[in-house]
């Protein structure tokens, strides 16, 4: 039946789709991070078509906004070029797309014949920031402060790794000479 | 009443013997393995002595238990010994001569650099020997069977850094495994029908079986494969051929064991199962035939040979063919009789030819010997004797005995004395020409500077003639002359026969004990003939006219040749046996199924292993991207398992 | 009223994207965008189920998610510039020396 909500499903959808098979297809990592970019924007409102507010505002913020920024602040800081083309791996070729490739097929078949007429609502589960802030601090509060933790060993993990080696020829990074 | 003879300090003491010459030999001095290795003996023998004496006080047969051995089921054999007149003899003889020439050997062996090793060897055969004699069960008795075939190996190929030696060890070693079978499958036969081994049960149940004259029977059966292992313990036709090559062992050595005691273990055994075999009539005339045979074959062999020592083992053969004759005609008193005589006449020509040998520094070959009676009288006059007895002329011990058996087996065939009395011609022949050829004539001999050959005795420096032997060794070969000459009498009117009566009953009711007396003296007198035939002979061929033997071997061309090398029964079975066995071991046993089988599976198992890897290796690939690959093929086929357990409900 | 699968169907092929994307791209940044696109993927799988059955805890999950998710980002990106340094090149088929 087609509601207001099956049609904004499905216009994100395809955005987000389209994102995503622009990722692949796009040559220059540059324009696979914009493609992303646009798939978590259109993701962001899968969200709150759920009724996830605040995992919206927080994909939005987060996600896009200061992840993939980073990702950008990365290719532009390599210079990274034009992919070149390159003899990989055939096992990934002929494995790993096809069995990829099998798995989403089944798994969407399976899901469409058994899935029956159970239908999310819109704006279901309303989320607001309040109520997940409640069970963040009370029910979660272990998982939650162990992840502040995570981000300071993440943060002086980067620094250390990407840092210029303050010894000539020492630190970290070495030219490893071919 | 019965009282405790403690017959098992006879084996053990000279098993504590070996093992103190075994382990401390080494390091101890001449005289004290000496000591060790003379007292334990001697000692047994004093026992043996000391039974004897007691012999009369004690119920017979006498059995004195020891501990358990095999407990199965309603199947027993323990360690046990067994005494009677039979087993009484053969302990005299084997610790009495066997006392004499551990003593002879104290001489002959003094400059050997492994003197203990000899007489741990000795005595160690000694223990065996008198398990085998004493035991109570066939269980046992195949230990010791068995142990003095050990012993027999180890002392033949003493001197094991000669080729020659140690392949007669081995040799002998093999062809007695080969009657051992014989003798392992007939005690398994009388395990089955008999549940039992012990002499006294096994012959309780024989005692009611009637006897077996329409041919075959179990009888028969457990005759013949005993009588297969005695031909190969006792040296008889097919089995024979170890004991020439045995004499590559120390003459004490051949003396003991091939001559006096364990060459005469089948013999024993055949007597023992005396119930069994007069049960199968076709089994003892197996016995009977192969000893004619043996008897007559050998001696033919003995004629030709020209080393001291392979004359006496030939004649050992011959002898031992008689005995069995006398065992297949049912005389087994006789043959015991027999064995007796003939370890003291025999032992004595082993004892004295190691003596000759001793004196000419090592060398064996008749032919270079001759005229040594001036320079070893006594070992002329001992070996005279012996000589003389083993030709059977009366009225010393080899006439009786022999005597003996060719009554009896004229008793059951005419044809059995016919060959007997053949084979005594020859026999006498062959004797009397060692006689001559050693002792009289030139010497045509080396003057003794040079070592001896091979590594008898001690070398002579400068000697430059031969010289008798020390007391030690003489006074042995003294008594054992004395034996030879008086030893026979025991058997005046059957007196051997009746003291052996309790064991053999009265003899095989064939026998007609007091004969026709007339027949009886007129085969005596034509036997006294023939060995003084062969005396006669021996004298024109090798004394009065020496140049005779060698213009009749040349007449006779190949015909003495076959006879000069045994009738080439050794290259014979070399051919049939060894041979193809040899090569089919090598062919299908070590290149196909050790090569092949088992190597190959352990070889391929390991290339597969690495062949696998190798292509497994592969995966790691350094690449990122093939890892993804496996790691995306990999979870879809978890996926797709669980969607079907899912959905194949 | 969207039928749950359907949000699992897109969750699904966003996931597959971000396979593929893993399987053939060779620029190492590119990679490493593919899997944040399977991550967002299951992101929205998760939000539906939380939806469907009212337990919110599927949205703090999210929350949880996206934080792993960041500091990840940020360490492996610094990987990624070490490398740089090192190999002078982004292609992931060049940065193979645990060859055996």
């Amino acid at each position: 039946m087609l509601s207001i909500h099956l049609i904004l499903f499905l216009a994100f959808g395809a955005v987000a789709v389209a994102g995503a098979v622009n990722l692949l297809v796009q040559r220059h990592p540059i324009n696979s991070a914009l493609s992303l970019i646009a798939v978590m924007a259109a993701l962001a409102g899968e969200y709150l078509l759920l009724g996830a507010e605040f995992v919206a505002a927080i994909q939005v913020i987060v996600y896009a906004g200061a992840i993939m920024v980073l990702f950008v602040f990365v290719i532009m800081l390599l210079n990274a070029g034009v992919e070149e083309e390159t003899k990989g791996s055939r096992v990934a070729i002929l494995f790993g797309i096809p069995g990829m490739l099998l798995g989403s097929l089944l798994l969407a078949w399976v899901l469409l014949r058994h899935s029956g007429t159970t239908a999310v609502a819109i704006g279901a589960l309303p989320g607001a920031p309040a109520t997940i802030g409640e069970l963040l601090f009370h029910e979660f509060l272990l998982p939650f402060e162990i992840t502040s933790i995570l981000i300071l060993i993440a943060i002086m993990g980067a620094v250390v790794l990407a840092s210029k080696p303050t010894v000539p020829g020492g630190g970290p990074a070495q030219k490893v000479k071919d | 009443m019965t009282q405790n003879l403690n017959l098992w300090l006879i084996p053990v003491l000279p098993l504590a013997g070996a093992a103190i010459n075994g382990f401390l030999g080494k390091r101890s001095s001449r005289a004290a393995v000496s000591t060790v290795g003379l007292v334990f003996p001697g000692a047994a023998f004093a026992w043996a002595l000391y039974v004897a004496f007691r012999f009369s006080s004690v119920e017979l047969p006498y059995q004195e238990y020891l501990a358990h051995w095999i407990r199965s089921g309603n199947f027993a054999v323990d360690f046990a010994f067994y005494l009677d007149q039979l087993s009484l003899v053969m302990l005299l003889v084997v610790t009495g001569v066997g006392f004499l020439i551990h003593v002879y050997s104290v001489g002959y062996m003094w400059d050997d650099p492994s003197y203990y090793r000899f007489f741990t060897y000795l005595n160690l055969f000694m223990f065996f020997m008198l398990t085998l004699v004493l035991a109570n069960n066939y269980l046992l008795m195949f230990i010791g069977w068995e142990g003095v075939g050990l012993a027999s190996y180890l002392l033949i190929g003493f001197w094991f850094t000669k080729d020659s030696a140690a392949s007669a060890g081995k040799k002998a070693f093999i062809v007695n495994r080969i009657g051992d079978f014989g003798f392992l499958i007939g005690l398994f036969l009388i395990i089955e029908h008999f549940h039992s081994l012990n002499f006294s049960a096994v012959f309780e149940q024989v005692r009611p079986i009637t006897s077996e004259t329409a041919g075959a029977g179990l009888l028969t059966a457990i005759g013949i494969l005993l009588m297969v292992g005695a031909c190969g313990k006792s040296a008889q036709i097919p089995l024979y051929v170890w004991l020439p090559d045995a004499m590559e062992g120390p003459t004490p050595v051949s003396a003991l064991i091939h001559a006096a005691t364990m060459v005469t273990a089948g013999v024993y055994m055949v007597s023992r199962s005396h119930l069994i075999f007069e049960r199968a009539p076709t089994a003892l005339t197996v016995v009977a035939i192969i000893g004619t045979l043996t008897a007559l074959f050998a001696a033919t062999i003995g004629i030709t040979q020209t080393d001291i020592k392979k004359v006496l083992a030939y004649s050992t053969v011959s002898q031992l063919g008689y005995m069995f004759l006398a065992c297949g005609v049912g005389a087994f008193s006789a043959g015991i009789f027999h064995l007796m005589t003939h370890a003291f006449f025999k032992g004595l020509l082993f004892l004295a030819a190691g003596s000759v040998i001793h004196a000419v520094g090592g060398e064996q070959d008749m032919r270079k010997m001759g005229g040594l009676r001036s320079y070893i009288p006594w070992t002329f006059l001992t070996m005279g004797i012996a000589t003389l007895a083993i030709a059977g002329i009366p009225p010393l011990a080899g006439f009786w005995s022999k005597d003996e058996i060719l009554w009896k087996a004229y008793e059951a065939n005419w044809i059995y004395w016919v060959i007997g009395a053949i084979t005594a011609f020859i026999t006498s022949f062959y004797m009397f020409r060692l006689l001559f050829m050693t002792f009289f004539g030139d010497y045509h001999g080396a003057h003794v500077d040079e070592h001896g050959r091979g590594s008898h005795a001690h070398g002579h420096d400068g000697h430059g003639e031969p010289h008798e032997s020390p007391m030690v060794m003489l006074v042995p070969l003294m008594i054992l002359a004395v034996l030879s000459t008086v030893g026979g009498l025991v058997g005046i009117h059957n007196g051997f026969q009746h003291f052996l009566e309790p064991v053999f009953g009265s003899e095989f009711p064939q026998s007609i004990t007091e004969g026709s007396g007339n027949t009886e003296w007129l085969l005596m007198g034509i036997s006294v003939l023939f060995s003084l035939a062969g005396l006669v002979l021996a004298y024109m061929l090798y004394v009065a006219k020496p140049y005779l033997p060698q213009k009749i071997a040349d007449s006779l061309g190949s015909f003495y040749e076959a006879v000069l090398n045994k009738y080439y029964i050794d290259e014979l079975y070399a051919k049939v046996f060894v041979k193809p066995l040899v090569d089919g071991s090598t062919s299908i046993l070590w290149q196909g199924v050790d090569r092949k089988v088992i190597d190959d599976t352990v070889n391929d198992a390991a290339d597969g292993a690495r062949h696998v890897s190798d292509e497994v290796r592969h995966m790691q690939s350094g690449n990122l991207r093939s890892y993804a690959g496996w790691i995306a093929a990999g979870a879809a086929v978890l996926i797709a398992y669980m969607i079907w357990l899912g959905v194949a409900r | 009223m969207v039928p749950l699968s359907y949000y699992l169907v897109l969750s699904g092929i966003l996931f597959a994207c971000g396979v593929t994307g893993f399987l053939i791209k060779r620029n190492i940044i590119t990679i490493f965008m593919s899997i944040e696109l399977m991550l967002n993927g299951v992101n929205l799988s998760f939000v539906a189920f939380a939806a469907h059955w009212h337990v919110l805890a599927g949205q703090v999950f999210v929350f949880f998610v996206m934080v792993v998710a960041a500091a990840e980002a940020a360490v492996g990106l610094a990987i990624i510039i070490a490398v740089y340094r090192t190999r002078e090149t982004l292609n992931v088929d060049q940065v193979n020396l645990l060859k055996l």
